[in-house]
This record gives structure tokens, C-alpha cells and sequence, in this order.
């Protein structure tokens, strides 16, 4: 079979999976699950089938596989629609294939699968006591579909089918973050997911339109590839004056990313989202649905990037993206370090992180970018698998001890590293990736690799505001192991934690093992001592995505060392502020930073301000201009008096003309007859005498005229 | 000698004086008799035409002798039916025979 | 001067619508029905008077003796119905007047004044016997008169089996004469 039908088929089987659950697999548990898992399971091998096929081809950047066909015809010109794997989206396939089949996988045990259904669970609800959940099948079939939205995104090569993939993944992102819709919080969560998402979604449209209208194409093959088409989208001016045209469609594109990935000023349905089961944060709001924003405009590198040259200043559009990615990284580090649920931590780092990659792109830095895009994707899943499998087990200790606390509250737990050791450390490696620890750990690479461009092309303000985040990060990641599994158990319910089952740990323990290796194929050739021993296999091959090969980044000491103190440093002031926080203890940090800490704790009021500014009067609007005057108002009203018209009219008719003239008209003829009748009935006495009287009457009647008046 | 004319007269005068019977008695043999002299007053226009205008053709006499016939099986059956009508309502004044009125 | 003839004819007139307007305005039955023989014989006359002998014998003979006798007979069958004392002329009897008038004004005037009822009676060519005869041969004769005589034999027989039948007595009568 040819390479290119088999990126076809990588889609098919979660769509497949999702069909069959929902029409039919959806009362048997066991099945339904054997169905999704199959169908990743298939689509896995698919993706690496075709990832090996596309990491062993020399110089592969120049020939992708490709096919395409015609979809909508409309007069001469037709929408093609087809599929493209060059290295940036073969190395995306992998982490989405490896990352989608290890969540689907730890489904099956995070929803207790094997246990009896407590008869006291409802629908709707998340199951109280560690039964297994009553909406199973369900769950299955909507993370089936979203895997497919994820990989038909991936394996695109137009904005269309990826838009396609972005909204099919936007709606199974409020159908899963609203999984347990019987909670309120959850059903808030999923509208404002949408809702915030939306808004990001618009001017996404707005710009593949006008993309479309300009160049007739939005394929990437035409627009991307294309030297002539970039340089005539640089130099045209848009309808915005400072913008040339390749400038405001990637900031309207870039919208779409604030809203998908969560940067500031969308960035508040992420953390909201953690109402969805932890699967779901994993899978949507870390390794997949996220990046998708990020995997956009690294995608569209070539068209943001129009008009710059590497080392010159940057563009407008750069310069918006590059500002909104290191500010939304500080910021939302700095909200992670007051909140106490372990997963909004991981929630608020997911949004930092994604600040980074977006601040990459905004500097120039494609490869960096895209390195970090997939490290993060591991061990950003690999932690939120574990803070489930960490909830999972104070939750079972919460039903052993019924000792009523909040399972996710991170002040309630502590020791867990001797109840759940395996979670424990591929937790512990995960968190060591995500701050950044030297060497071992992919997040490493990656992050050095953004700092280290940031400073060679001399933006020193990004530098600045990610080397601090990066702090930030390392020190709240430790707060967060601390708090969680070093120590003493601080509550009965974290005392009786055990670890999860297999189904759950296998996982975690594949994605570490990512969260490791991923950052060495990535090591810049310039690094003292390692540098060329393994070469920079990443560089060369994603650098066959863009027109022309960026250059390395000459090794610089001052980076590295940057990058390698706030990680050493964060990570050892965390465990210093948090190692020895009792039983009931309050967070050490609140005092000294007294009110900062609870406008951080309230994540700067923003929730606030939206919904004051935006939220209300948008309600107000819809309740009483739109519902009350002119649905019920006007069109209602509209209604009514036409149908108090109707009436009037038809009351008229009946009463002016149909009584009178139509029913007079017919009762006069019948009454008028019957009286004839009557009147003539006199005649008939059945007296025959009478009769033959009347006849010569006649009879003479004739005669008489015919003799007298006639001749 | 006699015209014509003083038959015909007679004739008319004779079926007049029938019809008047005919219309206005209220018995009912009385009305079969006025309808007998109506019947001789034909009769007698008849034989007078015959004789006035075409006395060598016998036509004339034969029809005189088929109404004859006529008025007496007429007569026959008229009898008949008032005696049957006397019978059923105990009455012959035309006046009370009227059940098929409206 | 009027000749015999007319005079005879005069009186026999005279008799005979006397006659005839007693008839229809005798309150008695059987005064009815003698009038009416009179009226029948001054008929009779006429035909004698028009040569029409043989006529004349059959008027008398079925008119007279056959049915005025039997209006005789039903009268007296049927006397209790309607006594001498009771109303005898209908309630619209003026408009028979009337239509009588007319009636006998309209044919006299029509007959008045056609030309040809001026005429004087034409001669005979045969004698009575041959008139008879004549009458006698035509009635048989396959090639004139033979199906109207026979249609009305045909007429006498179903009058007189009509009228048995008509006047057969039913159980309601039976029932009647059995109580009176």
C-alpha cells in the first residue's frame, strides 16, 4: 500500500470507534473500550508506519508525502482537501499518537473499569466511592472523536481541514470538560471553554478568508512553500496601514492560537477546564488541543515570519506574538504558585509553557519552537496522568477513612511517594522536565534552546521574562512534589492512598521514558563536551519544513548558565519553603507576600472583569434587547397582531358577510322555496274536482288568448 | 234548414252544462252522470259533423259507435270504483276523498 | 218561418238542456238520474234527426237501459252517504260556473265563426237500410273498421272484468255487513 493512502487512514479508526460506540457498543462497557483503544491502537501503528517511513527518507523536507483531492467545486476553481506529512507534522503525528494511545489507555482504569457500579451514582455525576463510571461508553466515544479531530488536524495540508480539525476538537473539548455535566461548575466550565475559544475561532476564520482571497489557495504546499507567494503577501500592504498583508493574516491566525492555547488575554477557560475529568485535561488541555494553537503557527512560521530575515528586527506581528507569549508565561507563573489544587497548578503551567513556545515563535525561533512543543506534549501529559492517579488515591483514601476532604486540594496531601511510588517518580520526572532540570531531562533542551536564541538575537526583554518564569516554574513544580509526596501524610485520607492499578502506572511509566529521551536528539552541536556527540538530528530534520534551513545558534555560556541556575535554584527554594508545612498548615509564602498573594490566589481578578465588562452585558443584551424586545416584543408581537388581525377579519367576514349574504343567501332561496311551496301546496286538496278547475281555468286561459288576443 | 251551427251550439251547451256538473257537485255519481252527458254531447258533435260534412264516409258512425263503447266500460268501472270506495270510507262525497293531498 | 224540422229540433232541445241542468242541480239522487234519462232520450232524438238511426237504437239501448239503470242501482246502493238534506254543491262550485261559461262562450264563438258552419246538411246517397249496412260491412271489414271494433271488445271485457274485481267485496267489507 502507498505511503500517502496510509496517512489517509490515520483519521479513520477513532471516527469509526466513535460511531460504533454511540450507535451501538455503548451498553457494554468491556467493548466499548476494546473499540476505542483498538481503534488507537491502529491508528498508533499507522502514524509510526509513517514516521519511520518519513524520519528514513534522505533530504525529506524536499519531497513530503502528499496527496490531495478535490472537494467542493465551485465553477472553474475547486477546495482541495488532502494530506501532507513533512517533518514538522510527521514529528507532531508521533507525540500525538504516543500521547493519545497512553490517555486512552490510562481511561480505562481512571474510570475504574473492573469495579461494580455503585447503585448510588447518577449519571452526570463523578462516581463517589471508586465505582466504576456509569457514563463509561460515553467517555470513550467523545475522546475517540477528538482523537480524530486531533490527527485529521495534524495530517492536513490546508487551513481548511485543519480549521476543520480545530472545531471538531473545540466542541469535544466542552462535550468532555462538561463530562459530568451534573455539576454546575463543570456545565459553567464547558460553555466558557467554548465560549472564550470562540472568540479566538472568529478571527482565525477571518483570516483564512482573507488568506484565501488573496492568494485563491489555502493550501500550504502553495502559500508556504512558495517563495513568490511570501514575498507578495509581505509586500502588499493590508487594509490595516502598518500591516502588510502577510502581517495581519498571521496576527489574525495568532488570534485563533490566544484562544486555543490559552494565552492571555483568552487564556481563562484553561484552568476552568480542569472540571473535566483528568484524562481530558491530559489529553486536550496539555498534550493535544493545546499545542494544536501552538503546531498552527509554528506551521505558519513562513507566513509570520514574511518579510523578516534572520537577525533583523522583528515584524509587527512578531512583535505582538512574541510580547503575548513571554507576558502570558510570567503571568501565569506567577498565578500558579498561589493556587493549592494540584490540578490547576499543572493548568496554569500548561499556560506558561505555551507562552514559551508562542514567545519562540514570536522571536524567530522555529526550531526552538517546535522542540519545545513536543517535549512539553510528554511531560505535560505524563504529569496530569499523574496528579489523576495522585487524586485517585487520596480519593480511595477519602472512601476508607470517609473523612470528607477535598481529593484534589494539594494542603491535604503528603508522603504519597511511600503509598504510591511509581507515581511518585514519574512524577518526580516529569516535574523534573518541566523545570528545566540540566541533561537528563527533555524540558531541558528544549527550554535552553528558546533561551538560548532569545539572547543570540539580542531580545533581552524576552530573555529576562522567561528566564524569571522559568524560575517561577521550577519553584512552584517543586512546591507541588513537595506538598504532594514528600514529607508526612497530612490528612487520614492521604495516609490510606494506594497506588493506582496497571492500567493507569504503564502509562505514566511509557511517557517518562519520553519525557526523558526526547531532548537528545535535539542537543545543539555547540555544547561543551556532549555537543556532537550525538548530532543535532532534530535541527536538521524540521529544518526541512521551512524554505530555508535556519542556522544553528552558536553555542553562548551565558544562557545555558542562566537556564541551568533558576532551574537548580527554583527547584531548591521550593523544597526549602515547603518541605516542613504541617497538618493544616497555611502556604508559607502567604504572609510574606501578603496581598500580592491573594490578588495571585484570585488570578488577578480577571475572571471578574470578564464577567462584569463582558459576561453580564453580554447576558443583558441577549435577555433583554434580543429575548424580551425583540423576540418576544417585535417578532412575538408581530405574530400576535397578525394573528389578532386574522381573527378581527375573520369575525368580520363571518359576521358581516358570511351570515348575512352567503348563509342569507342560501336560507333565503330554501326559506323562499318552502314558502312557495307552502303557498302552493293549498292547491293540492287531493280533491280532484279542485284539480280539473284549475285545468279548465287554464284550459280557458289559452283558448281565450289564442282565440281573442292572437288573430 | 238546420245549420250546423245549432248542433255545434247545442254540443257546446251540453258539454258545458257537464263540466259544470263535473266541477261542482259534491256527489259523486252525480259527477259520473254529468260526465255521461259530456260524452253524449261529443257524441252528438260527432255524428253532426258526419252528417253535415262528410256523410258518405262511414268513419264517422264508427267512431260514434267506439265512444259508445267507451263511455259504456267507463261508466262500468266508475260504478265499480265508487261502490269500492263506498265501501272502504263509508262515504262517496268527493270532498272527504282527498288523502292524496300533501 | 221555421220549418218542422227546426221546430221539432227547437223542442227537443229545449227538453234536452232542461233536462240536462236538472241533472246537475237536482239535490235527490234518483231525481238526478231520471233527469238524466231524459236528457239521454232528447239525444236520441237528435240522432234521428241527423239520419242516424241506428244510433239512436244504441243510444237508448246502452245509454238508458244499461247505464243510467245502473246509476240507478249504485245510487241506491250508496244512499246513506250523502242525503237529500245535505250540501250538494261543492265549496268552489262558482268556479265551475265560471269555466263552464267560458268554456261555452269560447266554442260558441269559435264555432260561429268558422265559414263553413253555415252549411245546410248535404244529401244522402244511401238510403237508412244502406247506412245500416253500410255501417255493419265497414265494422267487420279486414281492410277498414275491424281492429277498432275489436280493440273495443277488447275495452268491454277488461271494464267488465275491472269492475268485478273493483267491486269484488274484500274481508273489510265481509267485516262491515257482518256488524251492520
Amino acid at each position: 500500500m502507498q505511503i500517502e493512502t496510509l496517512i489517509w487512514l490515520i483519521p479513520l479508526p477513532p471516527i469509526l470507534a466513535f460511531f460504533t460506540i454511540v450507535l451501538g457498543a455503548n451498553r457494554n462497557n468491556r467493548l466499548s473500550h476494546i473499540i476505542a483503544v483498538g481503534s488507537m491502537v491502529v491508528s498508533w501503528g499507522l502514524a509510526m508506519v509513517v514516521f519511520f517511513n518519513a524520519v528514513t527518507n534522505e533530504g525529506f523536507g524536499h519531497h513530503p508525502f502528499h496527496s490531495s483531492i478535490e472537494w467542493i467545486t465551485t465553477g472553474d476553481t475547486a477546495l482541495r482537501i488532502g494530506v501532507l506529512i513533512d517533518p514538522l507534522s510527521a514529528l507532531a503525528l508521533f507525540f500525538v499518537a504516543w500521547t493519545c494511545l497512553a490517555i486512552f489507555l490510562y481511561s480505562v482504569g481512571y474510570h475504574n473499569f473492573g469495579k461494580a457500579r455503585d447503585p448510588e451514582d447518577r449519571p452526570g455525576l463523578p462516581p463517589r466511592a471508586g465505582g466504576i463510571e456509569p457514563m463509561y461508553a460515553r467517555f470513550f466515544a467523545f475522546i475517540s472523536l477528538f482523537a480524530f479531530g486531533m490527527l485529521t488536524l495534524v495530517i492536513s495540508d490546508n487551513l481548511l481541514l485543519l480549521f476543520i480539525g480545530w472545531e471538531i476538537m473545540g466542541l469535544c473539548s466542552y462535550l468532555l470538560i462538561g463530562f459530568w455535566y451534573g455539576k454546575p461548575s463543570a456545565r459553567n466550565a464547558m460553555i466558557k471553554a467554548f465560549m472564550t475559544t470562540r472568540v479566538g475561532d472568529v478571527f482565525m476564520l477571518l483570516g483564512l478568508a482573507y488568506l484565501y482571497s488573496v492568494t485563491g489557495t489555502l493550501s500550504y504546499r502553495e502559500i508556504l512553500f512558495n517563495e513568490h507567494v511570501l514575498e507578495m503577501l509581505a509586500n502588499s500592504p493590508s487594509v490595516i496601514p502598518a500591516l502588510s498583508t502577510a502581517g495581519l493574516i498571521g496576527l489574525l491566525l495568532f488570534i485563533g492560537t490566544i484562544g486555543k492555547s490559552a494565552q492571555w488575554p483568552l487564556h481563562v477557560w484553561l484552568p476552568d477546564a480542569m472540571e473535566g475529568p483528568t484524562p481530558v485535561s491530559a489529553m486536550i488541555h496539555a498534550a493535544t488541543m493545546v499545542s494544536a494553537g501552538v503546531y498552527l503557527i509554528v506551521r505558519f512560521f513562513p507566513l509570520i515570519t514574511a518579510g523578516w530575515h534572520e537577525g533583523g528586527a522583528l515584524t509587527p506581528t512578531m512583535l505582538v506574538i512574541s510580547f503575548i507569549g513571554a507576558f502570558t508565561a510570567l503571568f501565569a507563573a506567577t498565578i500558579a504558585l498561589a493556587q493549592n489544587d494540584i490540578k490547576r497548578v499543572l493548568a496554569y503551567s500548561t499556560i506558561s509553557q505555551l507562552g514559551y513556545m508562542v514567545a519562540a515563535v514570536g522571536i524567530g525561533a522555529f526550531v526552538a519552537a517546535a522542540f519545545h512543543l513536543i517535549t512539553h506534549a510528554f511531560f505535560k501529559a505524563l504529569l496530569f496522568l499523574g496528579s489523576g492517579s495522585v487524586i485517585h488515591g487520596v480519593e480511595h483514601g477519602v472512601q476508607h477513612t470517609n473523612d470528607h476532604i477535598d481529593a484534589q486540594d494539594m494542603f491535604n496531601m503528603g508522603g504519597l511517594r511511600k503509598k504510591m511510588p511509581i507515581t511518585f517518580a514519574t512524577f518526580l520526572i516529569g516535574g523534573l522536565a518541566l523545570s528545566g532540570f540540566p541533561l537528563i531531562t527533555a524540558g531541558f533542551w528544549s527550554k535552553d534552546e528558546i533561551l538560548a536564541d532569545a539572547f543570540a538575537n539580542g531580545h533581552l526583554a524576552v530573555f529576562i521574562t522567561l528566564a524569571l518564569a522559568a524560575f517561577l516554574t521550577a519553584f512552584y513544580t517543586m512546591r507541588q512534589i513537595t506538598l504532594t509526596f514528600l514529607g508526612e501524610a497530612r490528612t487520614k485520607a492521604a495516609e490510606h492512598a494506594h497506588e493506582s492499578v496497571w492500567t493507569m502506572t504503564l502509562p505514566l511509566i511509557v511517557l517518562s521514558f519520553f519525557a526523558i529521551a526526547a531532548g537528545w536528539v535535539g542537543i545543539p552541536e555547540g555544547f561543551p563536551a556532549i555537543g556532537g556527540l550525538i548530532p543535532n538530528w532534530f535541527h536538521g530534520f524540521i529544518s526541512g519544513s521551512l524554505l530555508e534551513h535556519p542556522p544553528a545558534i552558536a553555542f553562548n555560556p551565558v544562557p545555558l548558565l542562566v537556564s541551568i541556575g533558576v532551574a537548580l535554584g527554583g527547584l531548591l527554594l521550593g523544597w526549602l519553603v515547603y518541605r516542613r508545612v504541617p497538618a493544616g498548615g497555611e502556604d508559607p509564602v502567604k504572609k510574606p507576600l501578603g496581598p500580592i498573594y491573594s490578588v495571585l490566589r484570585n488570578k488577578y481578578y480577571f475572571d471578574e472583569i470578564y464577567s462584569a465588562v463582558i459576561v453580564r452585558p453580554a447576558y443583558w443584551l441577549a435577555e433583554t434587547v434580543v429575548y424580551r424586545w425583540m423576540d418576544r416584543g417585535i417578532i412575538d408581537g408581530f405574530l400576535h397582531g397578525v394573528a389578532r388581525m386574522t381573527l378581527r377579519i375573520g369575525d368580520f367576514l363571518r359576521n358581516f358577510i358570511d351570515l348575512p349574504i352567503v348563509n342569507g343567501a342560501g336560507d333565503f332561496v330554501g326559506e323562499g322555496i318552502k314558502k312557495t311551496g307552502k303557498s302552493f301546496r293549498v292547491l293540492q286538496t287531493g280533491r280532484v274536482q279542485e284539480y280539473l278547475i284549475i285545468g279548465m281555468v287554464f284550459a280557458g286561459i289559452v283558448l281565450s288568448y289564442i282565440l281573442i288576443l292572437r288573430p | 234548414m238546420i245549420p250546423l251551427s245549432w248542433y255545434i251550439i247545442l254540443g257546446a251547451a251540453l258539454f258545458s252544462i257537464g263540466i259544470y256538473g263535473a266541477l261542482a257537485r259534491r256527489n259523486a255519481l252525480a259527477i259520473l252522470m254529468a260526465i255521461e252527458l259530456m260524452l253524449n254531447a261529443v257524441n252528438l258533435n260527432l255524428v253532426a259533423f258526419w252528417r253535415y260534412l262528410t256523410p258518405n264516409v262511414v268513419a264517422g258512425r264508427v267512431f260514434a259507435l267506439v265512444v259508445f263503447a267507451v263511455a259504456a266500460s267507463e261508466a262500468a268501472v266508475g260504478l265499480a270504483l265508487i261502490i269500492s270506495i263506498y265501501r272502504r270510507r263509508r262515504t262517496i262525497a268527493v270532498e272527504e276523498i282527498d288523502m292524496m293531498k300533501w | 218561418m221555421l220549418t218542422l224540422t227546426q221546430i221539432v229540433f227547437l223542442i227537443a232541445a229545449a227538453i234536452t238542456l232542461i233536462a240536462a241542468l236538472m241533472v246537475v242541480t237536482s239535490k235527490s239522487m234518483v231525481h238526478a238520474a231520471l233527469w238524466l234519462i231524459m236528457a239521454l232520450a232528447g239525444v236520441a232524438v237528435f240522432f234521428v234527426l241527423l239520419n242516424a238511426g241506428f244510433l239512436a237504437v244504441v243510444q237508448v239501448a246502452v245509454y238508458i237501459d244499461a247505464i243510467a239503470i245502473m246509476i240507478i242501482i249504485v245510487v241506491m246502493l250508496t244512499r246513506h252517504s250523502m242525503g237529500v238534506q245535505d250540501r250538494q254543491r261543492s265549496k268552489t262550485w262558482w268556479a265551475a260556473v265560471i269555466a263552464a261559461l267560458l268554456l261555452f262562450g269560447g266554442l260558441t264563438l269559435m264555432f260561429t265563426g268558422a265559414p263553413l258552419l253555415g252549411a245546410e246538411a248535404p244529401a244522402l246517397t244511401m238510403g237508412a237500410e244502406a247506412l245500416i249496412e253500410e255501417l255493419g260491412l265497414a265494422l267487420v271489414d279486414v281492410d277498414r273498421y275491424i281492429v277498432p271494433f275489436e280493440v273495443a271488445s277488447v275495452l268491454l271485457l277488461a271494464a267488465l272484468v275491472g269492475s268485478i274485481i273493483v267491486a269484488w267485496p274484500g274481508r273489510a267489507s265481509q267485516e262491515q255487513e257482518d256488524e251492520s
